[in-house]
Parts: C-alpha cells; sequence; structure tokens
C-alpha cells in the first residue's frame, strides 16, 4: 500500500522476531508448544478488538467504547446461554447483535452529528458500562451451558478454540481490508476524507461500517470472554480498548489516518502477549508489567517514526 | 561589481546520484526583482533549498555582500537577511498576526534582560507590529487571530516578518498562486516599496503576464542546467516560454472543426443564498464553456452545486432534460458529471494511495467480481489511463505524493474520466502546473471536448479561457454579467464583464 507503512511494519516484525529470539534464549519455557497455544489464548480476544479498532482508526477515527460493548455483549449473550434453554446460536447472534448496534450507534452520532469520534465513543463507553449493569442488575450472569462453554475454552486437535476465531477473524479482515471495495473506501476516507467524498464515495456509510465492524468483533470478544471465564460479568472488559488501540499502534497503523495493516495490528497484538507472558515467565510483578508495556508503546512509536523519515 | 547583493557561482547538487543542478549561476543586484523561471523539476525549489541553507550544494559558492554563506543554515542565513515567504504559508492560526510576526524572537522584542526576558511582551510586540504593518501601508490589526485573515493578509504578514528581520533578499514563492487580483495589485505595491528601500526579490512563479509586470531579470533553468540571464524587457512571453521548455511552442491553444451535439447540461435561474443568484446557461456536448470572473465571483460555488458539493436554494439544474438534485458527489457522478477541483491537495487525490488506486476510486465498484476488486480489469484499466494520459510515473502503484503537479492533475483527470462523464466540470485545471504540462492539459481538453464531452473551465488565466472556450460566462459577485461567443470576447471585455455590478 505504501512503502513507509512497508518499513514500519517490516521493523515492527523485526523488534517481535528479536524479542521472541531473546525469550527463547533466556527462558528455556518460553518456545515450548504449550506455552505458545498459551500466548495465543491469551492475545486472542484482544487481537479481535484491535482488528475492529484498525478500520476505524484507518478512516482517521478512534473508538473508546470496545471494553463496554465487550461487557454488554458478555452479559446479554451469558443471559440467552443458560444450560436447557436456547439453541447456541441465540446467544452468540444477539452477543454480536449487542455489539453491533453500540457500534452502529458510535457510527450514527458520528456522522450525523459531526461530533468528533473520541468524543462519541468516550459517551458510549459510559453508556456501554451503564446497560451492561443494568441488563445484568449489577450481578454476574453465570450458569452456562458447556457449548457456550467450549467457546472460550475448547479444543480441537490440541488448538485453543478462541485460536481458531482468531485466524478465521485474521484472515476475515485482511481480505476485506485488502480486496474489496470497502477496504479501498477505508483507505481513502483516512487518507483524505474531502477528496474522497468528491470522488463519489459516501463516507457515511464507510464510516457507519466500519464502527458496525468495531461493535461486532466486540462482540465477538465479549462472547469469547464470558465463555472462557464461564460467567457473564458487566465489569468485564474495562480498560481493554486501550490495549486493542495499542496493538493497532504499535503494528504501524497511523493515527492519522490513511494507513495500517490487520498483518501489523496482528504482530501488535501477538508482542503485547509475548511480552506480558515473558514477564510473568520472568516472575516480573504486574505492577513493573505496566511500566513495561508503556515504554514498549512509546518504543514501538518512536521507532516507526525513524522509519518513516525519508 | 558591488551593486550585486548576491552572487551564486557554479552550485551543483546531485541526490543519490541524480544531477538536480549543475552548475548554476545567479546574480542579484541590490533593489531588484529578479524572477526565477523554469518548469516544475527545472531546479528552483532545490535551487532555492540550497540557498536558504536548508540543503548544502556539492559544491559552488554564494556570496551575500561578499561573505560566503555555504555551510550556514535555516537560521544563520535568515539573521543574514534571506528571507523566504513559502507556497505553502507557515503560520500558526491561533496567534495573533503579531505574535506570529515576531514568532521566536520574544526575548529580542521584549527588551528585558535576565530572567524577565522569558515574560512576553504583548504590549511591545503589538506596538511594533503595528508600525511594520503601517509602513507597509496594509490595514491588517496586529492584535486580530492568524486563522482569521485571508491568504493575502497572511502573505503580507510574513512579508511584514521578513522586514522585520531585515531582511535583504526576499524569495517569494508562487506568492500569487491564492489571492485575488485586487491583492495581487496590493502585493506589487509592497513589492516596489521594498525596492525602493533596497531590498532585492527573488520571485518564482508561473504566471507569465506577472512575471513581465513585476521583475527586472529572469533567469531560467531547465532540467537542472543554467539556461541564462535576459533583462525582462528583452523578452516576450514566446521566448520566455521557448527558454524555459526548450523549443517554441507556436500554437497553445489546439483549435476545433467538430459541430457542437446535444444539450448536456442546462442550468436556469439558479441561485444559493448568498453565494450566486440567477443563473442560467448550457452546456452542449462537445462544447467548451468557460466561466470567467474575479475570485469570489461565485464560479466555485456554481461548480460545486451541480456536482453535488454543495447545496442551492432555487432555479433548476437539468441533466439531458431531466432534472438534477445531487445531494452527494455520487449522485452527480451517477448521472455523468465529473468534476476535477482548484484544490488539487484538499479534493483531489488521495496521498497515501498509489496511482492505481487514485484513479479507479470513483469507478472501482465496476470492476468488481463477486464482492472482490477484480484486480486485472483494475491494473488494465490503469495501465491504459497512464499511457492514454501520458502521466509520467515510476508505475502504477507508485504514490501520487511523489508526482508532479502536472502529473497530479492527470491522476485527477485521469480517475474522472474513468466514471465516464458526459459533463466535466474543470475547475483552475492549470493552476500550479508547469508550462509544458499546461499545453498538455490544453490538448487534453480540447480532445475530451472533440470526443462529445461537455465542459465547463473556470480559469482566473484570462489567456487560458479566452484560448480554449467556445463560449464564455462572465460572473460578478454572484451575478451572471455575459454570456459571450468566442469571436467577441477579448481580455478587455471580460475584465469589463468580471468587474460590473
Amino acid at each position: 500500500m505504501n512503502r513507509f507503512s512497508k518499513l514500519g511494519q517490516y521493523g515492527i516484525f523485526l523488534a517481535f522476531a528479536l524479542i521472541c529470539l531473546v525469550l527463547a534464549f533466556s527462558t528455556p519455557k518460553f518456545f515450548t508448544l504449550s506455552n505458545l497455544l498459551i500466548i495465543g489464548n491469551q492475545v486472542s480476544i484482544n487481537a479481535l478488538l484491535a482488528f475492529g479498532v484498525t478500520f476505524v482508526i484507518i478512516t482517521g477515527g478512534i473508538d473508546l467504547s470496545l471494553g463496554s460493548m465487550v461487557a454488554v455483549a458478555g452479559v446479554v449473550a451469558a443471559t440467552f446461554a443458560h444450560p436447557d434453554t436456547y439453541p447456541l446460536i441465540v446467544p452468540l447472534l444477539v452477543g454480536l447483535g449487542a455489539g453491533s448496534a453500540i457500534g452502529a450507534f458510535n457510527g450514527l452520532v458520528t456522522t450525523k452529528s459531526k461530533v468528533p469520534p473520541f468524543i462519541v465513543t468516550l459517551g458510549t463507553m459510559t453508556i456501554g458500562r451503564g446497560l451492561a449493569l443494568i441488563f445484568s442488575k449489577g450481578r454476574p450472569i453465570s450458569n452456562l451451558s458447556d457449548e457456550f462453554n467450549f467457546i472460550g475454552g475448547g479444543n480441537i486437535a490440541g488448538i485453543p478454540f478462541p485460536i481458531i476465531i482468531l485466524i478465521l477473524a485474521f484472515a476475515v479482515c485482511s481480505v476485506v481490508l485488502n480486496k474489496t471495495v470497502l477496504g479501498r473506501y477505508i483507505y481513502a476516507v483516512g487518507g483524505n476524507e474531502p477528496a474522497a467524498l468528491a470522488s463519489g464515495i459516501r463516507v457515511s456509510r464507510v464510516k457507519m461500517w466500519v464502527y458496525t465492524i468495531c461493535g461486532l468483533l466486540s462482540g465477538l470478544g465479549g462472547i469469547l470472554l464470558t465463555s472462557r471465564i464461564t460467567t457473564g460479568q458487566p465489569n468485564a472488559g474495562a480498560g481493554f480498548e486501550l490495549d486493542a488501540i495499542a496493538a493497532a499502534i504499535i503494528g504501524g497503523t497511523s493515527t492519522s489516518g490513511g494507513t495500517g495493516t490487520m498483518t501489523g495490528t496482528l504482530i501488535g497484538a501477538l508482542l503485547i502477549g509475548v511480552i506480558s507472558n515473558s514477564l510473568d515467565l520472568l516472575n516480573v510483578t504486574s505492577y513493573y508489567q505496566q511500566v513495561v508495556m508503556g515504554v514498549i508503546i512509546i518504543g514501538a512509536v518512536v521507532l516507526d517514526g525513524i522509519g518513516k523519515k525519508d | 561589481m558591488s551593486d550585486y547583493i548576491l552572487r551564486i557561482k557554479e552550485v551543483s547538487k546531485s541526490f543519490s546520484g541524480i544531477k538536480a543542478l549543475d552548475n548554476i549561476h545567479f546574480d542579484l543586484k541590490k533593489g531588484e526583482v529578479h524572477a526565477l523561471m523554469g518548469e516544475n523539476g527545472a531546479g528552483k525549489s532545490t535551487f532555492m533549498k540550497i540557498l536558504i541553507g536548508l540543503v548544502a550544494p556539492d559544491s559552488g559558492e554564494i556570496l551575500l555582500e561578499g561573505e560566503s554563506l555555504i555551510g550556514s543554515n535555516v537560521n544563520e542565513t535568515l539573521k543574514k537577511g534571506i528571507s523566504m515567504i513559502h507556497q505553502e504559508i507557515l503560520i500558526i492560526p491561533e496567534l495573533t498576526v503579531a505574535q506570529n510576526i515576531f514568532l521566536g524572537r520574544e526575548r529580542a522584542v521584549s527588551g528585558k534582560r535576565g530572567m524577565l526576558s522569558g515574560w512576553l511582551n504583548d504590549k511591545e510586540i503589538n506596538q511594533r507590529g503595528a508600525v511594520l504593518l503601517d509602513k507597509m501601508g496594509v490595514n491588517i490589526a496586529p492584535n486580530a487571530k492568524m486563522k482569521h485573515l485571508s491568504v493575502a493578509q497572511m502573505q503580507m504578514v510574513e512579508i511584514a516578518k521578513a522586514i522585520s528581520n531585515n531582511a535583504k533578499v526576499i524569495i517569494m514563492d508562487e506568492p500569487t498562486s491564492a489571492i485575488s487580483d485586487k491583492e495581487v495589485a496590493t502585493l506589487f505595491k509592497i513589492i516596489h516599496d521594498l525596492k525602493a528601500q533596497g531590498v532585492s526579490i527573488i520571485y518564482i512563479s508561473h504566471k507569465m503576464d506577472e512575471i513581465f509586470r513585476i521583475s527586472d531579470t529572469i533567469t531560467v533553468l531547465r532540467d537542472g542546467k543554467y539556461v541564462g540571464t535576459k533583462s525582462a524587457t528583452e523578452l516576450d512571453q514566446n521566448a520566455l516560454i521557448a527558454m524555459m521548455v526548450g523549443r517554441e511552442i507556436d500554437r497553445m491553444f489546439p483549435e476545433t472543426t467538430q459541430p457542437v451535439g446535444q444539450e448536456v447540461l442546462s442550468v436556469q435561474n439558479l441561485g444559493r443564498a448568498g453565494k450566486f443568484s440567477n443563473i442560467s446557461f448550457n452546456v452542449k456536448a462537445g462544447e467548451i464553456v468557460g466561466l470567467a470572473g474575479l475570485m469570489g465571483a461565485g464560479r466555485t460555488e456554481i461548480a460545486r452545486a451541480i456536482f453535488g458539493l454543495d447545496q442551492w436554494d432555487e432555479g433548476e439544474i437539468m441533466i439531458k432534460k431531466i432534472p438534477l438534485r445531487a445531494r452527494t458527489p455520487r449522485e452527480a457522478i451517477d448521472r455523468g458529471i465529473g468534476y476535477v477541483s482548484e484544490d488539487r491537495k484538499g479534493l483531489g487525490f488521495i496521498p497515501q494511495m498509489s496511482v492505481k488506486d487514485n484513479i479507479t476510486l470513483s469507478s472501482i465498484n465496476y470492476h468488481r467480481k463477486g464482492g472482490f476488486i477484480d484486480t486485472h480489469s483494475e491494473q488494465s484499466v490503469t495501465d491504459k489511463m497512464i499511457a492514454d494520459l501520458k502521466i509520467k510515473t515510476a508505475g502504477a502503484g507508485q504514490q501520487v505524493t511523489y508526482l508532479s503537479g502536472g502529473n497530479q492533475q492527470k491522476v485527477v483527470i485521469g480517475r474522472v474520466l474513468l466514471a465516464s462523464p458526459e459533463l466535466i466540470i474543470l475547475d483552475e485545471p492549470t493552476r500550479g502546473v508547469d508550462v509544458g504540462a499546461k499545453f498538455e492539459i490544453y490538448k487534453l481538453i480540447r480532445g475530451l471536448a472533440d470526443q462529445g464531452m461537455a465542459i465547463i473551465m473556470i480559469s482566473s488565466e484570462l489567456p487560458e479561457i479566452l484560448g480554449l472556450s467556445d463560449r464564455i460566462l462572465v460572473l460578478s459577485k454572484g451575478k451572471q454579467t455575459a454570456m459571450l461567443s468566442k469571436a467577441e470576447a477579448t481580455q478587455e471585455l471580460i475584465m469589463r464583464y468580471a468587474v460590473e455590478g
């Protein structure tokens, strides 16, 4: 797409490979299959949200309501996931639907009101959290069916199911971004919105799509999380939006819009996962982990900026 | 010769093996306006970057009043008296006029020493700014916020800043590209005053008539080489173009023999509150209708209304006898209208995207195969358009940002053409485009009309309007004052109608 963003992505890929190499030598447990599967499993939810927010950031927008959409989708899905009530498809559809609906709301308000998406989604973040608490009456929703709990906790041929979902979602998102007209329009809107409009692109419609897709993927993330912890938690997902945005940015998506790739975002999410995993293995307490993660986010963008200089 | 303030000898510069500048000479007298001419890519901007210390030359000598400038950085050349007014004005919109003028020199202006020098003294800054602007004879309040100023006023502030820096040499890069004729007159008056005070001006512009109005001496570069320096009185427009392109362009404007066809666009009593009113005209297939008028006459606003970028309040627009009310550009494009904006960077293309992605952006919907983009058909129409329009690019995958102005314009025209329009509105199609590419764009426009397209061309360059249009609609302050045929139109007549009312 853009030779500089390719370069930036290349840089992040190298950094990722280098960190993995160092970890492989310093902690023997790191490069075992079981540990890698643990990382993949841990990364999956954040990666799904990061894919969603990558679409939004490429159009020049932002979505801060990811974590709240995770919670709403989680409690809504859990309500319909008790054993011997509804078939599995019902909690899945209502969960995805809840996420998509909030996403579509974000898109609608952003395009109709001209209020910056930062503000709109900041509002939705609070609204969503409130809705999750109202819907669950503030209590965790447990006693979920085994089929539902398989989504976040099951294995197929030894591979955790969330990893399979992650791979499928990555493939679909990459194809949408690179091979479809919508993907082309997403880059165009973020690259130069007035020119995209004058080129005949229905900019509002493109924005509606990206926020809705972002909501859909957040809903999927909410279902995964609820299934994994076998409980619909109204307080779940708080702060998830920041990790997802961090993954996209570490992966080379520019916050000013117009550039970014799904591969970059995937690597960004993996990098975050690998680092927190290895800090666990190295027995670094979680307090320090947060500091390290912040330094890495800034460092990645600084390095990316250096790579982008002509 | 002591009357030369600036002497530049044998300056050369290569970028990764390619000679950008080869042995350039340039002598600037005290108090003269010296035009630097050349097509885009001739090396003018590299040359100016070297002069202001942004780029170091590989060899050569630059002497300002006998003192070498080689090795000086931008701040040092500025202190020594070389100021540049950039084409894209560099200001801080939220600061006031005076704060912008003295930006970076607040300590010097505050007149305090030591600790106290860190305190801002807006009163002093405003007073000094007022004196400066008064001297220039421009009416701008020093405490006005920069963002409320017009482009021309911002330019005046930049010049004030240069004067306050005690500039001996002021470089003006395309200073009139975004200002009205009246503002040009003010600018030229200031340039005359500066000359009288012994300040020398290096003047870069593509506008021939301006060059002959304002400059004393003209130096021409071509392909990074020095072509020659002549007194402005020795040259005429054709001789100057010949120096720039290395050949005579005998006929700038292609003629046509094609008859016009059916009416494509009809506009009746179109009006938009505060912008334009009672506009009625039509355009037929194969016809070029020029829209002439001063800045602010409402030409671009009419184009935007037809294209669905703005709404309108009264009247009617018909495309092939069927009413059109486009609420978005998409609807206008679907009805066969194409628009090439005057604001190429703002409305023309997506800078981060490739030539291919830009060229197919308006028509990519027609290159789909089962929900996905059909990359083969996309590539083949792109390659054909690049060849047809003679777009100079390293390839279809090249980012548009890296193309010259003329080639960027061709990419925009290519995008519009791929959506198969029947009516094309071209708004200042040759702005910021060099002479050679201008000629190609003229040929292209005439060629499109000959293929049966209806064309509206908006231009502030009268020779262009006169040379290409079959009919000319003249506007003044949002009202239509004349519709002239090619035979009766002259520069004087157009100007008379353009200032009427």
